[in-house]
């Protein structure tokens, strides 16, 4: 693909005896969201962490904005965005003062298209920050500090951001506005993004296309709509006649209702039509993933 | 502007903000004022004890030791620990996700322990010279040989600093590794009581470290020549001074640029989360 952002092929992860990857292959095309999930220890940091050039891999091909990460010079640096999980860096430093210093960095790696770095105190306002420009980081709260940490992995205004845990401790106000945040940077600066979190229904939400990471690998990659029916092509049909209650399982629910209604009409009440959750996607392909490796250690 | 200019100006701009944080607060103050005590104590001490076969108060030889020691510990401790601390709690790392951002760091480190150190240099001076006004009759070129050798003093240590400051995995270590040597060369180094008091082997090996030369060279420049008779071999040995600080500067100014790219680029967010797992065990 002529757009891909991101090429990851055959990608392998050793830490001494122990693989963590195992062989991981995926790309990302421009402007696209994605939402990498996975149990814990399933290599998602691990994996990041090689695209943003921060570890050197294994084995494998791996291609970030046309340029090997292990050896991405400044230049490549600059159109990258990384938002890390901060913990008291910093702490005397006012956080305009912070912003305005990482920002001045990324100056010379401007471009006609790309005003680098961007107007801090916009940007103060866009993660709802500007009360506390005057604080010193050590005076934030944990939230607080977690939008200071989205707000600086986007002072270089990045063609690709990555995001490890976003929200993690977040109140639900706050990961609203993060969620606005993210569909104006993919829609309006075509950013493409790459995000961990642990939450399904922000996955869902946010991702364009959701990929699933387990042992080592990825086992799924697909829209939340694709995953769903890929674990189960069948969707649920609840309905009430006369006070009892029906439930009936069908690949084709749309055509199923349309039956119903042609032969009972007014007398279907109560109808609810659910198709599996991303949990529910997810908890079958993990579980899934499980049983296949104890039957393979059983063989053993 | 080219991209290196622009660097060395954002590295300079961070250095002086990073020193006035330093200088306003509070805990980093009363550490100071904690030292600056603690030397004058000593001097006040040691104003009535004469140095033997000489006229001088023992004072007046060790304030410009002071400030000779001070400069090694500053160098070489303080990037030790500074170095560690901010590997520890993710400093560094904020630096090398933006463009040049490692260098910017750097250059703002070397900044303001330099201000940091020559700040204090000018307190523990200001105040040594209340106490001991006969030394106030330094003229302008004594003041020359001051500037060189603690310029060259902090070029000998702060590179071993930042090379420690890389090799150990928490702060603690740093301090562990920087401040019980230092402890043990000031002993031996003719700060608190002359050299020549001490075993010839000793002597021997303090010669080969900065603190004995530091000490020295601001003796040198604060003294009235005739104490030089004090000293080892009764000079002051400017050349040998230049010689032993050059050297440590040079072999440091080698040694530490790979091994901090070395330890710039196994930075990542997870070495971080390690550390920072294991200081919130160290503090429960």
């Amino acid at each position: 693909m002529t757009d891909a952002v991101i090429d990851v092929r055959g990608l392998r992860m050793r830490y001494g005896a122990r693989d963590v990857l195992t062989g991981v292959d995926f790309h990302v095309c421009r402007g696209e969201v994605i939402t990498l999930l996975g149990p814990n220890g399933a290599g998602k940091t691990t994996t990041i962490e090689v695209l943003e050039g921060f570890r050197m891999r294994s084995a494998g091909e791996v291609s970030v904005l046309g340029v090997d990460p292990a050896r991405g010079d400044e230049r490549w640096r600059a159109r990258i965005g990384v938002v890390l999980q901060s913990w008291r860096d910093h702490g005397r430093w006012r956080v305009r003062d912070l912003l305005a210093h990482l920002g001045g960095y990324y100056a010379p790696y401007a471009t006609p298209e790309r005003a680098r770095p961007r107007d801090v105190d916009t940007l103060l306002e866009t993660v709802g920050l500007t009360e506390q420009a005057g604080q010193r980081l050590a005076s934030l709260s944990g939230g607080q500090r977690r939008r200071l940490d989205v707000a600086v992995g986007l002072v270089g205004r990045p063609e690709l951001l990555f995001l490890d845990e976003p929200t993690a401790g977040f109140d639900p106000r706050s990961r609203r506005d993060f969620h606005d945040l993210v569909h104006r940077l993919s829609d309006l600066e075509d950013t493409t993004i790459l995000l961990t979190t642990h939450d399904l229904a922000e996955a869902e939400q946010l991702a364009d296309r959701i990929l699933i990471l387990a042992e080592g690998r990825i086992v799924a990659d697909g829209s939340a709509d694709q995953l769903a029916r890929r674990v189960s092509g069948q969707a649920e049909v609840r309905w009430s006649r006369h006070g009892e209650r029906f439930v009936h399982a069908t690949p084709d629910a749309t055509g199923f209702v349309r039956e119903l209604f042609a032969q009972y009409g007014d007398e279907v009440a109560d109808l609810e039509v659910r198709r599996a959750s991303l949990e529910d996607t997810y908890m079958a392909i993990a579980h899934r993933h499980e049983r296949a490796e104890l039957e393979e250690v059983s063989a053993r | 502007m080219s991209p290196t200019v622009h660097t060395a100006r954002l590295g300079l701009a961070r250095g002086w903000t990073e020193t006035r944080h330093s200088l306003t607060n509070p805990q980093d103050l009363g550490w100071n004022v904690f030292v600056v005590t603690v030397f004058v104590v000593v001097l006040l001490l040691q104003r009535n004890a004469r140095v033997d076969g000489s006229a001088l108060p023992l004072a007046m030889l060790t304030l410009p030791s002071i400030l000779g020691m001070w400069v090694a510990f500053a160098g070489y401790s303080g990037a030790a620990g500074t170095l560690a601390a901010e590997r520890e709690d993710g400093t560094l790392l904020r630096a090398k996700a933006v463009p040049q951002g490692m260098v910017g760091y750097l250059v703002g480190r070397i900044v303001s322990l330099s201000l940091i150190t020559l700040f204090m240099l000018v307190i523990i001076l200001v105040a040594g010279l209340l106490l001991l006004p006969d030394l106030a009759t330094a003229g302008g070129s004594d003041w020359l040989v001051l500037l060189w050798v603690a310029t060259l003093g902090l070029l000998a240590t702060l590179p071993w600093g930042a090379v420690i400051g890389s090799l150990v995995r928490s702060p603690n270590s740093a301090f562990g590794l920087t401040m019980l040597p230092l402890i043990a060369l000031t002993a031996i180094s003719g700060i608190f009581y002359p050299i020549s008091a001490l075993p010839g082997w000793v002597q021997g090996v303090a010669q080969v470290f900065p603190i004995y030369w530091l000490g020295l060279g601001i003796r040198s420049a604060l003294l009235p020549d005739a104490a030089a008779v004090l000293e080892i071999s009764g000079s002051w040995r400017h050349l040998e001074t230049a010689a032993v600080l050059g050297a440590w500067a040079v072999a440091g100014l080698l040694v530490a640029p790979p091994v901090l790219r070395r330890m710039a680029r196994r930075e990542s967010g997870s070495t971080m989360e390690a550390r920072r797992q294991q200081h919130l065990q160290r503090t429960p």
